[in-house]
Order: structure tokens, then sequence, then C-alpha cells
């Protein structure tokens, strides 16, 4: 390509402390492209960010490298000059819209910022282009919108104004660090089209920092994988996706979970990043790499730069062969076993109180009449968007919280209606795994006591001894160390304290599990080993599941029933494939085309106006008309159940 | 013959406690980083050394007894003697005893007012007459007292230096066992906060023997309206500043903790009892219900003379009952603290999946919310001793405080600011009660600090 | 926002009613009136006469709580617990043991401890405000550092070195000001310098500590970093973004104690000799005057409340996140 490139980074190295988190970094973002920076946590794509605007932390400093921005290099500027690129050529928004602005001051003083120091703005034209520049990014009502504060707005909505004060400037470039990650898919795809359109209209070039693969597909017109502080791959994303060159970015996509893997393990990656405290002298990637030679571990492989703009860093580059599709595995179809749980109408309602004496005004209905039916040995996942009641769902099962109404029959026993010490026999049938491994351990306790705990409780292994023993076993049950015992829980990562989480679970022989999103806040290669595990578990031990999850690939690659939840009431329910290949509903039809996909067969996103309401006034009739694109004057009734096969029904009068 | 005062009792008790739990705390890694890094840091240290140097003289000053009186005749059996000293009046003794007729300043050899002197030959005159005991050995103290003061000093100096070079050599030779002797002299003047400590502790070695080598000849700090010698007051002030520091927060503590906890946990009704309970007592003005409690107490004392073996014991179990009173109007803000802990930690997944396990509500208590608020609790009795210990100041001062005869440096700084107005002015007792509470109070609160850092940096502003 | 206030107001029936029953408690349940006045009159010669004539006087000879000699309401009206407690509810303190009205005597007081109260809480937070901003426009230097270690010296020395300090070298070594004294009307300030001094003084150390930590964590913030991505400057940061934020918790930590101000220190004052509210007690509680002292207890809690109440309001005027119902 002959054009000259709008941002140029050169051997760009940045040390935190001692930590050496950025290794000759080369890269360059053209005018008008996305140009994605794409890593697992801890890889030091923020810090890539952070060292180009020159916003590092105070014990951070940038060892070397030039950073070049049309022409000027920034490491150079003065730092008064600096200031005049950050917010004005160059931009950048954060991953979380909640915290990045400031709570004290409107909209419109926050925007006037950036126009008056960028712009040169005053005075009625300061507010005339602050409400111009809410309407491009497509906030509704914006003259209003200018004296309100962020706490007013959603979670999208704040990005979105994130996004208007980053355009304040009229930058060139704009650095995206992960901009959709805090947010629900359907908001996501809203947000990532607002993008696109911007870089249409304006010609701006996007940095987009991410960890998501998916995203990066759908949006990236080139990209470079970073791995523990360095690149190990750059080049087009289509030929990436098409035959990626790095072992690990190879590694990388086989780990994504794909209803097209259903049946088989997913590939993992062993071990852990390294840390960066240390000189290496060999592939940063060598000790987890399967095709690892002597070379990789005593070298330090060079960059080799190919045609067609991609570059890896590799020794073994020409012998990763190109990726094949994954033919669907035939899945031995498990017998549908008997009903182990089936709740029927039931009801969380949390009170809202006011008034002089506190009385009770109204409730948030968070679950409103859910139904749900599981079989032994099955996958049963409850989808939906944050706030849509699923986790509720989940611990009112488990009698965690007040239940209003309904039953849960389990075992021929209305488990809602048991007193707290009738309810004890029955704990040790249903277990729950948390979304957060580092809120769900007590730090206080060594993880051999964390485990032991239920046995203790329930007195299920009175002897110490014994339950010792038994604690060990699952210890590599779940595939860690015997010594893992002796241990407190920050000594772990992520992916182990998840393993630890069902160790502890398991230990009581639940014949159910609960998993609230127990893979949502991993890396996709930890998470690969989770579901690997999950699902090794219920083959060897009939386990049934109840997967709460709003990523669908991973509910594809492991239920075999979803149901879909939409404000404390579930809009569709059926087999996977039902679901996934003919969804009834317009909200699940959405859901689906939202999630953004590696290789997309039909294009079509449809996409949903607005945001999830309140549950504590939820619209009259059909909970989804507001948003729902196929909404009619009749969706004001209470939406009839409509069954469309044996397994499959919906709620909605619009497939009557 | 012994004897056991209440406060003795529960500062031994304390002491007790806070060892058992640094042992307990050595086997517990998460307890034992945190600690660690108080000793790593070099703050942390300097205050340890300086804060142990202060609780050693309060110790030494808790261990009460009758002292034996000589063998009379052929009586059966030892008599002793109806005063009640302590371990430190018997090695302060030569301060104890040796008291002036008035006021006189640090280092004087002569009375600070003017007296009638009768002069061996029969006339009198008026003079600043010698002091009996300060300098009392010297021929002619104009000439001789600072030669005299310098070689005591050298003297203590070098005493001082001997000690800490044994002391070092023996730690020293103990490292060198293990690691050899070069490792450990690096082990030991290579660390910056071990460094640190040795050098403090030299400091307060020397400060402490040049004091020593001077105070049996000379009044260092100056004596009081009646003589009494000022540095000793000061050094007996030192144990009623640990007491009311230690004692107050010890006594609130299991109040606090309970009802903070069982309020954030079990919510409803009883958390709106334990609310209303702390606010009603934190609304009313602290040194208002001290006043009242005191006064309260007073009359009750007053009235009950007769309850009390020795007016010793009256003033220790008046000091019990300021460290109680104190401890109530102040167990609140810990009280409301814990509760917003508890509350918060009872959402945290891993309660949820100990109660989805069946863990009963008292373990769950005990093993998930308790040491996860256990952090709290430490800061908090760290952070408040310095706070305290100037309170006791101010309560003494205004009357509602410890003992009127109890040494205190509320009490010093009391009797002695009326001096003020004197010409020359008395600045001596001030000095000396405001020099020691400075320094308490100084590396409490840079201990504080480090603590807080070490345990919980989030707490930072969580000092009212 | 108006139910808001009377359930507040409502609320603080039986928060004042717990405070009257436990001054009740210590007043007159720990020791009798017949041991009070024992101890007033002297603790050796006293006749049982005496003893009645002083009760009787003061009002302390009827029953506690319930009245067998009087009949109707009288029967519970006609007690120590309705007549010295509850009649606080209606601000009627009655006369002191020394005979003196109370009420009139804390309406004449109290503006003497407001002169005061007021010039140190302004001038304090003012001088506290501008050094820990000094602190945190120099983060991370020596100056911080320096500024730190003075903060940790200046809290840990205590109040009564303050004023003997202040009044031994303003007063009387430079006699820059009056050592202690008051004066009527405007001829008052003269004597206020040095208290005001003092007390602006000895809140330094723990003010501007408090302060710099309220800056500093507002400064670790995401929404400073997007203030920074802009391309604004470090000043502009610091007094648009950080100070603005900061600024909720310290008024509002001002705003708790303003009801209380009229209560005077208990200090300052008695050592100048300024005839306010702080001295008022202290004198009290040095002459064992119960009456005084049951009723600033119960002014204090009122205030207390009060502070409270105007907390919460306060957040709603500068905190657009908080909303009251």
């Amino acid at each position: 390509m002959s054009r000259a490139p709008l941002l140029q980074v050169q051997h760009l190295s940045t040390q935190l402390g001692s930590l050496r988190v950025l290794e000759d970094l080369n890269f360059c973002v053209y005018p008008g492209e996305t140009f994605a920076l794409l890593g697992e946590s801890g890889c030091g794509k923020s810090m890539t960010a952070l060292s180009l605007l020159r916003l590092l932390p105070p014990n951070g400093r940038i060892v070397s490298g030039q950073v070049h921005l049309n022409g000027r290099d920034l490491l150079q500027l003065p730092e008064f000059a600096m200031r005049q690129v950050r917010g004005g050529q160059l931009a950048m928004i954060f991953q979380e819209p909640q915290t990045s602005l400031n709570p004290v001051l409107t909209l419109g003083q926050q925007l006037a910022e950036s126009l008056r120091l960028h712009r040169g703005l005053s005075g009625q034209a300061i507010s005339e282009r602050a409400v111009d520049l809410l309407k491009a990014v497509g906030i509704p009502d914006p003259e209003r919108r200018l004296g309100e504060y962020p706490h007013q707005l959603s979670g999208g909505m704040k990005q979105r104004v994130m996004i208007a004060m980053a355009l304040a400037g009229e930058p060139k470039l704009l650095i995206a660090d992960e901009p959709t990650t805090a947010l629900d898919v359907t908001i996501q795809a809203q947000v990532l089209a607002l993008l696109k359109q911007l870089q249409r209209d304006t010609g701006l070039a996007v940095l987009l920092i991410t960890h998501d693969l998916g995203v990066v597909a759908e949006t990236a017109d080139r990209l470079a994988v970073l791995y523990a502080g360095q690149i190990l791959e750059t080049g087009p994303s289509q030929a990436f996706f098409e035959r990626p060159l790095h072992p690990y970015s190879r590694k990388l996509l086989e780990s994504l979970p794909d209803p097209q893997k259903r049946g088989a393990p997913l590939a993992t990656i062993e071990g852990r990043v390294p840390p960066l405290d240390q000189r290496f002298s060999g592939c940063r990637f060598a000790p987890r790499c399967p095709l690892a030679q002597e070379i990789c571990h005593q070298e330090i492989p060079p960059w080799h730069q190919l045609d067609g703009e991609r570059g890896v860093r590799c020794f073994l580059w020409e012998s990763t062969p190109p990726l094949v599709p994954v033919r669907p595995v035939s899945e031995k179809i498990r017998e549908a076993g008997e009903t182990l749980l089936q709740v029927e109408g039931l009801r969380v309602h949390f009170p809202i109180r006011g008034g002089l004496f506190r009385r009770v005004r109204g409730a948030v209905k968070a679950v409103d009449g859910v139904d749900l039916c599981l079989r032994r040995g099955q996958t049963l996942a409850l989808v939906g968007e944050s706030g849509c009641g699923k986790t509720t769902v989940g611990k009112a099962i488990l009698r965690l919280i007040p239940i209003t109404a309904g039953t849960i029959q389990y075992d021929g026993q209305d488990l809602a209606r048991l007193r707290p010490r009738a309810l004890r026999p029955y704990r040790k049938e249903l277990q729950i795994i948390f979304q957060d491994p580092f809120a769900s351990l007590n730090p206080r306790l060594l993880v051999g006591e964390s485990i032991a705990e239920g046995l203790q409780a329930l007195g299920l292994v009175p002897d110490p001894k014994a339950r010792r023993r038994r604690v060990v076993q699952l210890l590599e049950q779940v595939g860690l160390d015997a010594s893992a015992y002796e241990r407190y829980p920050h000594e772990f990562s992520g992916g182990q304290r998840q393993r630890i989480c069902i160790a502890r679970a398991l230990a009581v022989e639940p014949k159910l599990i609960l998993c609230d999103e127990p893979t949502s806040a991993l890396d996709v290669s930890v998470q690969a080993q989770i579901l690997n595990l999950l699902r090794r578990l219920q083959q060897d031990m009939g386990l049934s599941y109840l997967f709460i999850s709003h990523n669908l690939s991973v509910v594809a690659y492991l239920a075999q029933e979803v149901a879909v939840m939409y404000l404390g009431r579930i809009l569709e329910y059926g087999r996977v494939e039902e679901i996934l290949e003919a969804p009834q509903h317009p909200y699940t039809r959405a859901l689906l085309s939202a999630v953004p996909q590696i290789y997309r067969t039909k294009k079509q996103i449809i996409r949903l106006p607005g945001e999830l309401p309140s549950p504590a006034q939820p619209p009259p009739g059909c909970h989804f008309h507001p948003r729902c694109p196929e909404a009619g004057p009749d969706c004001l009734q209470p939406p009839p159940k409509i069954k469309r096969s044996e397994t499959h029904w919906v709620r909605c009068v619009r497939r009557r | 013959m012994p004897v056991f005062f209440l406060t003795d009792l529960l500062l031994f008790a304390l002491l007790a406690l806070a060892l058992g739990f640094g042992f307990y705390a050595a086997t517990q890694e998460h307890l034992r980083a945190p600690w660690r890094s108080v000793l790593r840091s070099r703050i942390g240290a300097v205050s340890l050394v300086v804060l142990s140097a202060y609780g050693c003289i309060g110790l030494l000053d808790s261990i009460h007894f009758h002292p034996k009186l000589p063998q009379q005749g052929a009586t059966t059996g030892p008599s002793y003697s109806p005063e009640i000293l302590s371990l430190l009046d018997l090695w302060l003794t030569p301060l104890r005893t040796q008291q002036e007729k008035t006021y006189s300043a640090p280092f004087a050899t002569h009375l600070y007012a003017k007296e009638q002197i009768r002069l061996p030959d029969g006339r009198t005159v008026r003079d600043y007459p010698r002091l009996r005991f300060g300098g009392a050995h010297l021929e002619d103290p104009a000439t001789q007292k600072a030669g005299d003061i310098a070689r005591r000093s050298a003297f203590g100096l070098l005493q001082a230096f001997g000690v800490w070079g044994g002391l070092v050599a023996l730690l020293l030779g103990w490292q060198a066992r293990c690691r050899g002797y070069k490792q450990a002299l690096s082990w030991l003047f290579g660390d910056p906060p071990r460094r640190a400590a040795l050098l403090t502790l030299g400091l307060l070695l020397a400060l402490g023997f040049v004091v020593a080598a001077l105070a049996p000849y000379y009044h260092v700090f100056g004596t009081d309206k009646v003589g009494e010698d000022v540095l000793y007051q000061g050094l007996k002030s030192i144990r009623t500043g640990l007491v009311i520091g230690t004692l107050t927060t010890l006594i609130m503590l299991p109040l606090a903790v309970l009802l903070g906890i069982l309020a954030g946990y079990f919510r409803g009704l009883a958390d709106d009892l334990i609310q209303y309970l702390y606010t009603t007592l934190n609304s009313v003005p602290s040194v208002l219900l001290i006043a009242a409690a005191v006064l309260m107490l007073q009359v009750y004392m007053n009235n009950h003379a007769e309850a009390f073996t020795s007016l010793a014991e009256r003033a220790d179990l008046r000091l019990f009952f300021l460290c109680l009173i104190l401890g109530i109007t102040s167990w609140t803000g810990l009280c409301r603290l814990l509760r917003g802990e508890t509350l918060k930690l009872r959402e945290m997944d891993f309660v949820q999946a100990a109660q989805a396990l069946g863990v009963g509500p008292l373990t769950l208590l005990g093993r998930h919310i308790l040491p996860n608020v256990l952090h709290i609790v430490l800061i908090s009795v760290v952070l408040d001793f310095s706070g305290l210990v100037l309170a006791e100041a101010v309560l003494s001062y205004i009357n509602i405080g410890v003992d009127p005869s109890m040494n205190s440096w509320g009490n010093m700084i009391n009797s002695a600011r009326l001096e003020l107005a004197r010409e020359p002015i008395v600045w001596w007792s001030l000095s000396c009660a405001f020099l020691l509470m400075f320094l308490l109070v100084l590396f409490a609160n840079l201990f504080a600090d480090v603590v807080r850092d070490a345990l919980d940096p989030r707490l930072r502003g969580a000092r009212p | 926002m108006s139910a808001y206030l009377l359930r507040r107001f409502l609320y603080a029936f039986p928060i004042l009613l717990g405070v009257n029953c436990l001054t009740f408690a210590l007043f007159f349940l720990v020791n009798s009136p017949d041991d009070m006045a024992r101890m007033q009159l002297g603790q050796k010669r006293v006749t049982p006469e005496a003893i009645e004539q002083w009760k009787r006087e003061r009002g302390y000879d009827k029953p506690l709580f319930y009245n067998g000699e009087a009949s109707g309401w009288g029967r519970f009206t006609e007690t120590i617990f309705f007549e010295k407690s509850l009649r606080l509810f209606l601000f009627d303190f009655g006369s002191s043991d020394a005979g003196r009205d109370i009420g009139y005597d804390i309406a004449q007081r109290m503006w003497p401890s407001l002169a005061i109260a007021v010039p140190v809480l302004l001038v304090g937070l003012l001088v506290n405000l501008s050094f820990a901003l000094f602190l945190v426009l120099f983060r991370g230097t020596y100056i911080d550092l320096g500024g730190v270690v003075l903060l940790v010296a200046l809290l840990s020395i205590s109040s009564l070195f303050y004023i003997i300090g202040g009044q031994y070298l303003l007063g009387k070594l430079l006699r820059l000001a009056p050592i202690s004294g008051y004066d009527t009307g405007l001829h008052a300030w003269k004597f206020l310098v040095l208290p005001v001094i003092v007390g602006v003084l000895s809140g330094i150390g723990s003010g501007t500590r408090l302060y710099r930590t309220f800056f500093l964590e507002e400064a670790a913030k995401d929404y400073v970093r997007t203030a920074r991505a802009k391309g604004l400057s470090e000043r502009l940061v610091l007094f648009r973004h950080i100070l603005g934020n900061a600024l909720i918790p310290i008024l509002t930590g001002v705003v708790v104690v303003l009801p209380l101000l009229f209560l005077g220190s208990l200090l300052t004052e008695s050592f100048f000799g300024i005839p306010g509210l702080g001295s008022y007690t202290l004198d009290a509680i040095n002459n064992q005057d119960f009456a005084i002292v049951r009723a600033m207890v119960f002014l204090g809690s009122v205030l207390y409340i009060l502070g409270l109440v105007l907390t919460d309001l306060s957040y709603v005027l500068v905190d657009p996140r908080v909303r009251l119902h």
C-alpha cells in the first residue's frame, strides 16, 4: 500500500515499575481504517493506548521508540503541545462508561470543555455544536440531555456520550479501549454500528483495543495480536481469520466455543502468561506452545515481514496449516432422562418503599412468572441480557433469596415451601458456581478448607482425615495439584479459582449445578478449559446444569435446551437447535444476530432500538413490544404461549 | 507482697492477647503478610522500636507491690509498708525520693525562689538556697557544673554504646552462625528498615543511659511546686497514657464487633435496634456524656468512700471507669463501619456459596464474616490509640479525667499552666509533659498509618 | 423530600427520648438526689433537714416516676422524670441548681460561642483546603512528602499545647493580642484574634490530611483520566474535576458540625475567658451543677440530629446523584 500512515508506532517499549509491559511494538494505522489490537487480559493492550497518549500511571515510563501521528513524533513533543494533541487529533474512549464521566458535571459542561479547548468555540456556538454531537451519536432529545448528569443515562448512552466527547475535537484517530465490553450484545451492536457509521461520515481512523475475536472480525480492517507485551502477528483481518500464522493466534481461534464444535472438547492453551519482570531468552509463547521446538526456547524469534502487509514473530510460521472448518461431531443423543427440577410460576419481587412510613408502594418484578424444566443429565441454558433477572432465578431456586410465589419441584418435593431446617438435606443436591472467581472464594480460608466446607457443614464426612482425602481427590478431579490444599486463593489465577469453585460444588456430590456465568470473567483460552471441564464432569457423573449466561456461543456449544429471558419473563423455550436455527421470537432473533461472529453466513444484523426498561415499571402486555420491530397494537395484551413443537414454545402474539 | 490493680490485670491480659494473636498470625499467611510489610517499612520499624520503649516503661509501672519493711526486732514474719510501689518506682528510687522544697529549673543547683538563708556565721541573707539533692555533690556549682554534666553524659554515652555494641555483636553472631559473617553484616546493615530500627534503638539507649547517668545527681527536668522531680512524674504518666489508649478500645471491642456484625448480617429488626442504639449514643456530644458520667462516678465514689481500701486503688478504679466511659462513647464509629462492611460481605459470592452448602449462620459469621472484617478492627485499634492519649490530657485538664492524685500528662499540664504567669516562667513541667506525649502520639500516628496502608489501603479516607 | 424531612423529625423523637432516659439514668438512678445533696452541701456535717431543704428548693423532692400522692395526670407529671427530663422536649430547661434560668443563660451565651466557632470553621476550611490543594498539586514530590510529615507532626501535638503556646507566644511575648477576656459588641474582635488563630492552627493537621486523602482518592478515578485524555491541563483537571468531586465529602463534613458550633468549645472558651456556652458547660461541670449539664446534653443531641438532617439536605444540593425519599 502506498498510502501514508496516519499513526506509525516504531520500536515502542514501556516499563511499569520493573515490568517491561511493552517490548518493541511496531504497527501503523492508515486514515479511515479500523485497526484492532487483539489480546487477552494483561497482554499490554491498554498500556499501548496510554503510551500513545502519554498518560501512563505515575510509575510507568516510555523507554524507547517513536510514535508519529501525521508525521510528528508525539514522544518528542513538550507537554503543552501534547495536550493539544490529546482530545484534538487523537481522542480516546474507555472501557467503563459508568466511571469514565465526571458525576458532578452535566453532559453539556463536559462536552463544552473539549469544544472550548480544541475548537475555540464559545457561548452559543458551544451548545449548538454539543447538540449536533449528541445527535450524531444517536442520543434522542439532545437539548434536554445537555443539562443532565451522567447518572441519569444508561450504560450504552454513556458510551455514546463518551464517543461524542471524543469527537468534539474532530480527531483523526480514535482509540477505543474495549468500548463495548461492559455492554450487552444488543447495545454492543448499536455502538459498533455507530462507530462504523462515524468512520464512513468523517473518515475517522479507529484503533480498536479488544479481547473479543468476534468484534474484531466484524469491525477491523487490519489487526495485530498482542501477547505478553509483544506483537506476535499482524495482517488484514480477513486473511488472519482464514489462516492465522502464529500458533497462539491459531489456538485462540480454536478455543472459541461454537455450535459446530459441540460434542468435542475445545482446544486449550495450557499454563499462564509469563511474568514480565524477566529477560526473555526465547519466544514468549514457547512454554505454552504445542509446536515448540528446541530453537523456540533458546532464541528470540525474529520478525518475518511477508507480502500483503502480514507479519509474524515465529520460527515455525510456515508450517502452520490453514484452519480447517470444524465439522459438527455427531453428538451421542443422550436419552432425555426424567425431570429433575420443575419450576413453575416463579416470582421474585423486591419491594419498593416510599412515603412517610416507608410503606411498600410497588415492587421491582425481577422475576415475574418463570417456568423451567430441567431433565437429569442435561444442560438447560437461561439466556438474557444483564438486568433480565436470570441470576435472580438461579438464586431463588437455591433459596438464597426469598421467593414471592411459585413452586420449585425437586424430586417430588416443593423446595419453595420448605423451612430452612427442612431445606438442609437438599443443600447437597443443588449447588452453584459464580461468575466472579475473585469474589467467590473466602480469601481467609485455605483452598482445602473452602472445598471441605460443605462436607463439614452437612456432616457428610465427619472424619477430618477422610475429609482431607476426599478434597485431594476432588482437586485432582478438576485438574489441580493436591498441594493446592494448603494454599490461599490469592495464589491462583482466575481459571484455577474457578476450578476450585467447581471442586467445592462437586464435594457434596450434587445432582444439579447452577452455573451463573461461570466463564464470562475469563479469557477465551481459559474459558475453553472450564467449558471442557464442565462437559467432562457432566459425562462422567451425569450432572445436570442450569447454565445462566449472556454468551450465546457458549450456550450453543454446551446446552441442550435454551430459555430466553427478558425483563423477568421467558420469551422462548426450546431445544438448542430449534432456538439457533429457527428462532421464533423477534427478541431471540435480534439477540442471535447481534452476537459478533467470525464466520458470519447471514450478514443481516437486526438492531434493536432503545434499552432494557426498568423492571419496576415494565411495559404493559408483552414486555418486549416497545423495542420490537414487529410490534402491533395487539402486543399490549399479555402474549399467549404458542407451541411450535413438543419441545419448543414462544410467547408472542405474532406467532399464532 | 504483690498488689493487683484492675487495670494491671487488664493490661497484662491485653499483652497476652496481643502475643497470642502474634503467634497465631505467624501461622496464617494472610495475617502474616501485611504485618511483614509493616516491618519492612522504615517508618514502621522505627515507630515500633519507640513504641516498645514506651510499652516497656508502662509495663514495668504496672507490676505493683507493697515493699517489705526492714525486719524490726523479733517480730515474726515480714511486715509490709502500706505504700504501694511499682517496679518502675523501684528502678527510679533516686528520682522518687530526692524531693526538693519547691520549684527548681532543669539541672539547677539552686532553688527557683529566694529564701531566708542562715549563714554559718549566724547572719541571714535572702538568696537562692542550694538544692538538697540537685548538684549537691558539687563544691562550687558555678565552675564545676558544666564539666560534671559533660563528664557524666560522656560516661552514659559510653555505657550506651557498649550495650548497643554488645547487642549488635550478639545479633551478628547469631546470624553469622547460619549464613556467614559477611552475609550477616549485610543482613543487619544492608537492609534499610533493620538499619533504621537499630539506629533508633541506639539513639534511645544513648538517651536512656545519659539520663540515667545524670538523673541521680541532677533534676533533668527540674522539680515542681512541691519539689517532686518532673522527669519522674513524666515517666510515671506513661502508664496512664498507655492504659487509656489501649484498654478503652479493648473494652469496647467485643461490643462493637458483635453488634456491628449482627446488625449487618441479620438486618431487619436487629439492625434497626442496633442502629437506634448507636445513633442515640452518638447524638450525645461525647465530652458531655463523659463529663456527666465522670461527675456521677465522682459523686458515687465520694459517697461510698468506705468501699476502697486505698487511695491508689480508688484512683485506679476511676481510671478503669474512665476507660469504660470513653469506650462507650467511642464504639459507635467502629460498629457502624463493621455493619457497613458486613452488609457488603453478606452479598459476596463466597458467603452465598457457603449458604448454598448449608453452613449455619453462626459458623458463617465466625468463618466468613469475622476474619474478613478483622483488619478493620485492628486498624481502628491503632488509629484510636493516639486520639485517646490526647483526649486523656484534655479531660484531665478539665477535671473529668483521671484522679487528680494519679500521675498523668493532663494533670501535669493542669497543675503547671498557672505557673506560666510567673517571672521567670516555669516552663519545664509543661515541656516534659508535652514532649513525652508528643513523641508517643507522633510515633503511634506514624505506626497507625503504616498499619492501615498495609492492612487495607482503601480505608485511607476513613479517619474522621 | 417533605416526606423525608417529616420522617426524619419523627425519627428524632425516639432518639431524644433515648438520650433523656440515658441522662436520667445517669443522674438519678446511679446516685439518688440525697447523694447529690450531700455532695453539694459538703460531705461531713450534713443534717437531714438541710438535705430536704436543698432538694425542695430545686424540685428534687418528688418521686422518680410515679407520684402516688398526686391525682389524675399529676401522678405522672409531678415526678422528677417528667419535670426534669420530659420537659426538655419543650425546650423548657428550668433553672440551674444555683437558681439561674438556664434558657436565658443559653440564649445569652451562644453568641460569643458562635463568634469564635464560626471564624475558626471558615478560616480553617480555607486554610486546610488551600494547603491540601497545594500538596496535591505537588503530589509525588518531596514537597508533598515533607508536607505530610509536617501534618503528622501537627496532628500529634496536644490541643492544650496550641492554646498554651499561642497564649504565651502571641499574647505574652509578642503582645499582639490580649491573652484572655471578652467585650460586648464589635469591640470583641481583638479578643477573638488569638482564639481563632489557635483554633485554626490546631485543626490544620487533621483537616488538611483528611482533605488531601479526599483529593488523592478522586485523582485516582477514571473520569480524571478521561479529562486528561481530552487534553485538559493539570490545573484544570485539579480545580475543575478533582476539586468539584472532593468538595462533596468536605462540604457535607462541614455541614454536619454546623449546628454544634452553638455549643462552642470547652477548652478554648475557658482558656481565653470567653463567656460562651463552652465555658458555661465547663463551669457547670466544675461546680457540679447537674441541671445545666443535663440541659446541655439534651441541646447537644438536638443539634446533632439537626446536623444529620442538614447533611442529607446538603448532599442533595451538591451531589446531583443523591435524591431523598
